[in-house]
């Protein structure tokens, strides 16, 4: 019975998916184009197979479309998130859940695109903060979140310590692997859109750590690394008869970070003082390698040359606290100072206790410290879509894929909530986990146990 | 005169009290008896030695800032008794609340008054599970001290000797509206020590911040912590019946701790013969909660483990006082309610590990639609920055499922019911004459994202001030650092 209902609920899914999307006209909404049109007071936004088909004050409602009225509800394009483990991690606390970090095997040839997990019940949790597209990227051996200190992390721990810079016959580990982008399309039986997108690297204190103890070793170890991978790309064919000096990574690193050194790759790179920022900006610079930062705690003190290096970065908003010897100067206007010297900035949620849908407040947090309001939406649709090359969302432009969320409020808001989700010009469903069991307590008891 | 001094003349007054009672009793011990109990001069017990007498240890030297008298006129005022007053006054004098009211209250002429027009007031935001001090920023291995993760039983220890006042979180805190925190020790055990509360001045000592005459908590961990960290050394608890028989042994020899004190001071008093029984730190913390002069303050996220930790209650005879992380009270909210028991539990957080996953952010709404006291609290020093924020979240929750929760109900969640969670709500947590005058002055609406605690008053001292400098207190450990301790505009 059980199986067969769970039969008939997947095909149902995947013939919504095959289906070509309904046209819906949604209409008295506050549209934030995040584009040249700039905010629309009251207008109206059509979505025909899949794709935004107008957008404007004066548009018609195309006959046979769905009309939704938003009276007077803001639109915006779906969120999307710039660094997450959404799909790949379920339950920080619970290993088995967890496929977001590279291990103790593999270095930059880890490969979060298979670990994705597009029946994962935290995304419709994350939908539900209007994201609708994610980048997802590898943190370093077994970190990527979970419990917090009162928690009394030791298991974590212990499984860092036992993986990142794992004594080994090559060099130590401190790629985190290639990064992927998802889109959360429900019934879509493959939501990633695009693999091997970065290459992520954690430099400062983790780096270090992984290198062996020090910023010294861990630098000069990335360097290495890519000389090994232009060493290799040269010559495969003297690699594959053993003909080569021995390099530090194995083949599969190696192959990973090919492309990372011919400059078609990112390399995403977790960085937090402003020393080590600067570090970084000089290696990109000598090795001619594209970076994106992560973290970056400090990057308002380095700002000008971030600005100038034209590297993007991705910011917490709510790191302000001294918390280790690389962030002592955190600041809650970090996002805001970077953005005005003119760097690319685009806002995250917490990749922790499943806190991606927080995103939207992180980027309200960063217009009350001085962040001006369009850049902050920006920074959560424009700026990563331009970061990651998703050139096909982000905006609200004529042509662009209708990854629409509709608000009953500023999307930047506490009380505010999304009342539609649309991925793909198709509406998503809304009763994810959480939902339901929050509809399950919420009426009252009756004489049956909640569970009937 | 030394702490040292003070105590020793406290011993000599009791030294005292102690003869005088032993001689009244003497001249009563005159009647016939079939056998009379052995008369003798009960011997003092040397100080330190009897945990009833003598001056409380480490006792507050909490001195409120200095403050003049304030009113602060035309902003919406949401008292936490239920009220918000829309254009209205609130003044307060010598540290306490003298007035709040609607427009037209009246102000002494010679106050200073602050326009609140278009701002908002509140009470300090009360964080009910905070860390700060005892595993301060920087998170270094050398200031890890909230988790004496050495026995499963560690009633003896005292977060408050693990606070370090420098931790720059402190001051984090503060500019988001917190004028008061409960420092617990970690949840790696299933007692993990004696919590305090705190008011969240800058000092360089502890005692200066110490809350005068809140009540002790002591925190206790249900769950996966306790057997994960021991089942993991090989002893127990390793399950989470572990737990509970843990939890069980330890009242039975906190009981029987309690009736030996009990007979020692019933003999005492009556001048007969008695031995003390001999001062054990773990016990004592236990004892109190026995002798309801200690909170129990539960780390417990699971619907059906507070369901037995309310059982274990009632088999000994205590009431637990708050469950925090309860990320399934709203399983069990009519339970709550009835038993009288607050709940403490984030907005936002959930799924992080297996007992939180089914964290849902109705969850405070739909049990304080049931009826249990709510507290939204942060168990981390970025949240306790933005509370305001998390009620927020956990108010929108239940507003989109059609339950109207009010602002003025929700400030509760953040203020009046963290107090009462904390036994101080007859001192703080509500805009009412003759409590503390620990306000915050907002922006704006402060369920707002937008909103910034612009004035933080604690017992009517500025405390902060977002527009002065000079009310931006910088901890010892940011002088000269990179950043110098400024983390905001």
């Amino acid at each position: 019975m059980i199986r067969t209902t769970l039969f008939a609920g997947a095909c149902a899914l995947v013939l919504t998916t095959a289906a070509s999307a309904e046209t819906v006209a949604i209409t008295n909404a506050k549209i934030e184009t995040v584009a040249a049109a700039g905010t629309i007071a009251a207008g109206t936004i059509v979505l025909t197979d899949g794709k935004i088909t107008a957008v404007g004050a004066n548009v018609s409602v195309p006959s046979g479309a769905r009309v939704i009225d938003a009276k007077g509800g803001v639109v915006t394009p779906g969120l999307i998130a710039p660094s997450s483990n959404l799909s790949a991690s379920e339950i920080g606390g619970v290993r088995e859940t967890r496929d977001d970090g590279s291990g103790t095997e593999m270095s930059a040839g880890f490969d979060i695109a298979y670990s994705v997990n597009p029946d994962s019940p935290v995304i419709g949790l994350a939908r539900d903060g209007g994201v609708t597209s994610a980048a997802i990227t590898p943190t370093l051996s077994g970190g990527g979140g979970g419990a917090h200190r009162d928690d009394g992390d030791a298991e974590m721990e212990a499984l860092r310590e036992n993986t990142a810079g794992r004594a080994s016959d090559g060099d130590p580990r401190l790629f985190a692997g290639q990064a992927a982008l998802i889109r959360l399309a429900a019934g879509d039986p493959d939501i990633v859109t695009k693999a091997k997108v970065a290459v992520a690297l954690d430099l400062g204190q983790a780096g270090a750590r992984a290198a062996g103890g020090s910023r010294g070793a861990a630098i000069v170890l990335v360097k290495s690394a890519f000389e090994d991978a232009r060493a290799f790309a040269r010559n495969r064919s003297a690699f594959e008869k053993g003909a080569t000096r021995d390099f530090g990574l194995s083949r599969i690193d190696l192959e990973a970070l090919v492309p990372v050194v011919e400059g078609k790759t990112p390399l995403l790179v977790r960085v937090r003082r402003a020393s080590d920022i600067r570090q970084v900006l000089k290696l990109a610079a000598e090795e001619k390698v594209k970076i994106i930062l992560e973290g970056a705690e400090e990057g308002w003190i380095a700002a000008a040359d971030i600005a100038k290096a034209g590297v993007p970065v991705i910011i917490d908003t709510q790191a302000d606290l001294p918390d280790s010897f690389e962030t002592l100067a955190s600041r809650l206007d970090n996002a805001a100072r970077l953005q005005a010297a003119g760097v690319a900035v685009a806002i995250t949620g917490s990749r922790d206790f499943n806190n991606l849908r927080l995103q939207r407040l992180n980027a309200g947090l960063a217009v009350a410290n001085g962040m001006p309001y369009q850049a902050a939406l920006a920074s959560v649709t424009a700026v990563p879509a331009k970061i990651w090359g998703m050139s096909s969302v982000g905006t609200l432009e004529v042509g662009k894929t209708a990854d629409v969320v509709l608000w009953n409020g500023d999307p930047l808001e506490t009380t505010t909530w999304p009342t539609a989700v649309f991925v793909g010009g198709y509406q998503q469903p809304t009763d994810y986990r959480g939902l339901k069991l929050r509809d399950r307590y919420a009426r009252p008891a009756g004489a049956y146990p909640r569970a009937y | 005169m030394s702490s040292f001094m003070r105590a020793a003349l406290a011993a000599t007054m009791l030294t005292g009290l102690a003869f005088a009672g032993a001689s009244s009793a003497s001249a009563q011990a005159a009647k016939p008896a079939a056998k009379p109990a052995e008369k003798v001069a009960a011997k003092p017990l040397p100080a330190g030695l009897d945990p009833s007498k003598g001056p409380a240890p480490f006792a507050s030297t909490y001195k409120p800032l200095p403050g003049q008298p304030t009113a602060i006129v035309g902003a919406t005022i949401l008292t936490a008794t239920g009220q918000q007053i829309d254009n209205g006054v609130i003044f307060f004098s010598g540290g306490k609340i003298v007035s709040v009211g609607a427009a037209g209250t009246p102000v002494p002429a010679d106050v200073a008054v602050i326009d609140g027009k278009g701002k908002w007031v509140t009470p300090g935001v009360i964080d009910a599970h905070s860390h700060l001090g005892v595993y301060p920023s920087p998170g270094v291995q050398a200031k890890s001290d909230g988790n004496e993760a050495t026995d499963p039983n560690t009633a003896q220890v005292w977060a408050e000797h693990s606070v370090w006042p420098h931790d720059p979180g402190f001051n984090r805190a503060r500019a988001g509206g917190v004028t008061t925190l409960q420092i617990l020790p970690g949840s790696a055990n299933l007692f993990g020590g004696r919590s305090v509360t705190l008011k969240n001045v800058p000092s360089h000592t502890m005692q200066a911040m110490k809350f005068p005459d809140a009540p002790y908590g002591v925190k206790m961990a249900c769950g996966e912590n306790p057997k994960r960290v021991y089942g993991g050394r090989g002893r127990s608890p390793s399950t989470a019946m572990g737990n509970v028989a843990g939890y069980r042994a330890a009242w039975i020899n906190a009981a029987d701790y309690k009736r030996k004190w009990d007979d020692y001071h019933a003999k005492a008093e009556k001048g007969e013969k008695a031995d003390a029984p001999k001062r054990d730190l773990q016990l004592e913390t236990l004892m109190g909660v026995l002798n309801g002069e200690i909170l129990v303050q539960n780390h417990c996220y699971r619907g059906d483990e507070m369901a037995v930790m309310i059982d274990i209650g009632k088999e000994f005879g205590y009431r637990t006082t708050m469950f925090h992380h309860a990320v399934e009270a709203y399983k069990v909210g009519d339970l709550l309610a009835k038993e009288d028991i607050c709940f403490a539990t984030w907005a936002s957080w959930q799924g992080f590990k297996m007992e939180s996953l089914d964290g849902i952010d109705a969850n405070a709404a739909i049990a304080y639609k049931a009826g249990a006291c709510t507290v939204i609290h942060s168990d981390d020093p970025i949240m306790t920055q933005r509370l305001n924020q998390e009620a927020a979240l956990a108010m929108a929750a239940g507003n989109r499922i059609g339950m109207n929760i009010s602002r003025a109900e929700a400030i509760a969640w953040i203020t009046a019911n963290p107090a009462k969670a904390l036994g101080i709500a007859d001192k703080t947590g509500s805009l009412v004459a003759g409590k503390a005058a620990d306000v915050v002055l907002w922006s704006s609406d402060p369920f707002s994202v937008y909103a910034k605690a612009e004035k933080v008053f604690i017992d009517g001292g500025l405390a902060y001030d977002r527009n002065d400098p000079k009310f931006q207190p910088k901890s010892d450990f940011e002088l000269g650092q990179p950043g110098e301790g400024a983390f905001h505009q």
